[in-house]
């Protein structure tokens, strides 16, 4: 690939170079641009209405060999649930299940369903794959579909409509966005993770922050994160309004996808590798905008509000003197104005979502709980993001690690994520949650989801309340 | 879908800001493999209460938002999920447009598609609507223009392509479909193996 230095033309960002490379045709002042989708996630909730619409139309399914296919959003994830054979299972959610399987199977597309063994979150299960590949245009019916970035894909979520539109061409009508550089400096602290770094961004710049832009995430300390942290980072990208978050490859992108079933292999890897090594953005590539965060002096974050931007340090208050958008939430929350977050009740505590349901973050929530109990009256579900993490974790032992200190190991799924599965938690209850979204209702009405690392959520179980996850637990707390 | 150029309605004003798509309809509404009929979970949770009796305090219940086709809402409204049951539920339950300082990306593309006007227009005409809820105001797609309570007009952006779409009642989808032959000549030429 020649560089922009010999060739004279003018430097661009790995979002650019992304863009120029999938452009069908080229946006005008009246038409959008035509833009060439690499691959098409799909899953039950959000694709039925788009096959429904091609059958209408008697339009096939133009390119099922980029298209894959999972179950996550509706089946539930409790062993009991799967012990009865899913004789518990809603049927309006069977039925969307049974329409995902019918459709995919009529079109000839690959679906990893209810029993196959690397189901789970389409954003965990592409990665895990090695489907999710740098230079990718990447969509999917799901708001959280950022996740691909971490890859040095453009990736992004649409609406059934356009769900349809990608089936039927392959092809989405796209604006081209701004480009938002955030630049991520310092060395992250013991005990502060990429969740806590994303959560910080979004207090700062609100989650309206990017709003009709791209993000890219770089500096010092993105390029020391793992891929499992690339990821939450741009997973959480859409919670500032952002169109996608990304990252460009280096060796860390390489080491993670070599060998995994769907990467190239042979003469093809290195052939890829070397492609890919070109698309991280140019030296002296603009940006529309820029912001930057140190993150040496970042503290565990914990979200008190009902959005991801109200957001705090763990030893940090809720506001004391709140706006009106505040005050409504701190209502619904049912927290004082000025509290600490410390020492908050909570009642449930959820590991999971396709922001943080991957091995490291399993390995980090063992670790802290390791030779501890859940505190008396919290309920806690660990719910892998794929069943391929599932065998994973239980090969290193850290599901006997969680159901000995009184946690739930569950299958895979969106879980208390999107509670509709079946995983929720009672009107007013505290959750302590991995997941994304503190918005009301979103974990069952009227409960009430504070965010955080899985470090917090796993020192907070034990305590029964908000703590520190950088101070060692009480004794009194430990298994006799 | 019908085209779209202009229309008037009164308003019904929701002041809060970030109004995201799970209070829009909440997710566990979406386990349907259809369209139709989601306007009866609209905003479920701030309608009903938990015994699923209508909120008397909650502005969409009182008998003056009956009938109102405009919703004039706080900042970034349509925030958070992708999920374009929102953008249906509010046309099923009657609205045609959406008037906002800012609306998140996903869902005003969703509600493009459907016919459902999502309009950002400047803090002081929103500081004017949001004073004058139940206003007859008049919005005209082919002019982008919003007639305030007051009388004045303001103008408001919309992406020429929608808007040619909305007002001629033409499905973007035949668009990319007569696109195939491009497409085609895309797919022959990238060299690249994946």
């Amino acid at each position: 690939m020649p560089d922009h230095a010999s060739t004279g033309a003018a430097p661009r960002t790995l979002f650019d170079k992304l863009w120029d490379a999938h452009v069908v045709v080229p946006e005008t002042e009246q038409t959008p641009a035509v833009l060439y989708v690499d691959l098409h996630l799909i899953h039950e909730v959000t694709s039925p209405q788009a096959f429904a619409m091609l059958r209408e139309r008697g339009l096939p399914v133009r390119r099922p060999d980029r298209t894959l296919g999972t179950v996550d959003h509706a089946i539930p994830t409790a062993p009991e649930s799967w012990r009865s054979g899913l004789l518990d299972m809603d049927e309006a959610a069977r039925h969307q299940i049974h329409a995902l399987g019918t459709n995919c199977g009529r079109s000839g597309i690959r679906l990893l369903g209810v029993n196959n063994s690397r189901r789970g979150i389409v954003h965990v299960v592409g990665p895990e794959l090695g489907a999710t590949q740098p230079g990718m245009t990447i969509v999917c019916g799901d708001s959280h579909t950022t996740t691909h970035g971490a890859f040095g894909a453009l990736a992004f979520g649409i609406g059934t409509t356009e769900v349809g539109h990608v089936l039927a061409t392959q092809c989405l009508l796209q604006r081209r966005p701004r480009r938002l550089a955030v630049v991520l400096e310092g060395q992250l602290p013991t005990g502060v993770t990429a969740k806590d770094v994303v959560l910080a961004l979004i207090g700062e710049i609100g989650v309206d922050g990017g709003t009709g832009q791209v993000m890219e995430f770089s500096g010092a300390a993105v390029r020391a994160m793992s891929m499992d942290a690339r990821m939450t980072l741009c997973n959480m990208a859409i919670e500032a309004g952002a169109r996608a978050g990304m990252i460009a490859p280096d060796d860390v992108t390489f080491e993670y996808l070599e060998g995994r079933p769907m990467a190239p292999t042979g003469v093809a890897w290195d052939k890829a590798v070397s492609r890919w090594r070109g698309l991280a953005s140019d030296p002296d590539a603009r940006y529309d905008d820029r912001v930057s965060l140190d993150v040496s002096g970042l503290e565990p974050q914990v979200t008190w509000g009902t959005d991801p931007g109200m957001v705090a340090p763990v030893t940090g208050t809720v506001p004391a003197s709140p706006d009106s958008e505040q005050a409504k939430a701190l209502e619904y929350m049912g927290l004082r104005p000025g509290q600490n977050l410390l020492g908050q009740q909570v009642d449930q505590v959820f590991i999971g979502s396709c922001t943080n349901s991957r091995l490291s973050d399993l390995r980090l929530a063992a670790e802290v709980i390791e030779g501890h109990r859940v505190a008396p009256g919290v309920r806690m579900l660990v719910v892998p993001g794929s069943q391929e993490t599932k065998r994973r974790a239980e090969a290193e032992g850290l599901d006997r690690i969680f159901l000995a200190a009184g946690a739930e190991w569950h299958e895979s799924g969106c879980s208390m994520c999107i509670a509709m599965n079946g995983d929720r938690a009672d009107p007013g209850r505290f959750v302590l949650s991995t997941s994304n979204r503190n918005f009301e209702g979103r974990q069952g009405a009227g409960a009430r989801t504070l965010l955080a690392s899985p470090l917090t959520a796993a020192a907070s179980a034990v305590a029964g309340c908000v703590v520190d996850p950088r101070r060692p637990l009480q004794r009194d707390r430990r298994i006799a | 879908m019908d085209a779209i150029t202009s229309f008037a309605s009164r308003t019904v004003v929701l002041p809060r800001d970030n109004i995201d798509t799970d209070q829009i309809i909440p997710a566990r509404f979406l386990t349907t493999t259809g369209r139709e009929g989601l306007g009866q979970h609209a905003f479920a949770d701030w309608r009903f209460d938990r015994d699923g009796c209508p909120r008397a305090d909650f502005v969409l219940n009182e008998p003056a938002a009956a009938g109102c086709d405009i919703l004039v809402a706080g900042h970034n409204f349509g925030c958070g999920s992708s999920r374009e049951h929102a953008p249906w539920a509010l046309l099923d339950f009657g609205l045609r447009a959406i008037i906002s300082t800012g609306i998140a990306d996903i869902f005003r593309g969703n509600a493009l598609r459907n016919g459902l006007l999502p309009i950002v227009v400047d803090t002081d005409s929103h500081r004017e609507l949001l004073a004058a809820p139940g206003a007859e105001i008049t919005i005209d797609l082919d002019a982008c223009l919003v007639t305030l309570p007051g009388g004045r007009g303001v103008t408001f952006e919309i992406d020429a392509f929608a808007r040619y779409c909305l007002t001629q009642g033409i499905d973007p989808l035949g668009f990319l479909l007569d696109r195939k032959a491009d497409i085609t000549r895309y797919e022959e030429a990238r060299q690249w193996k994946h």
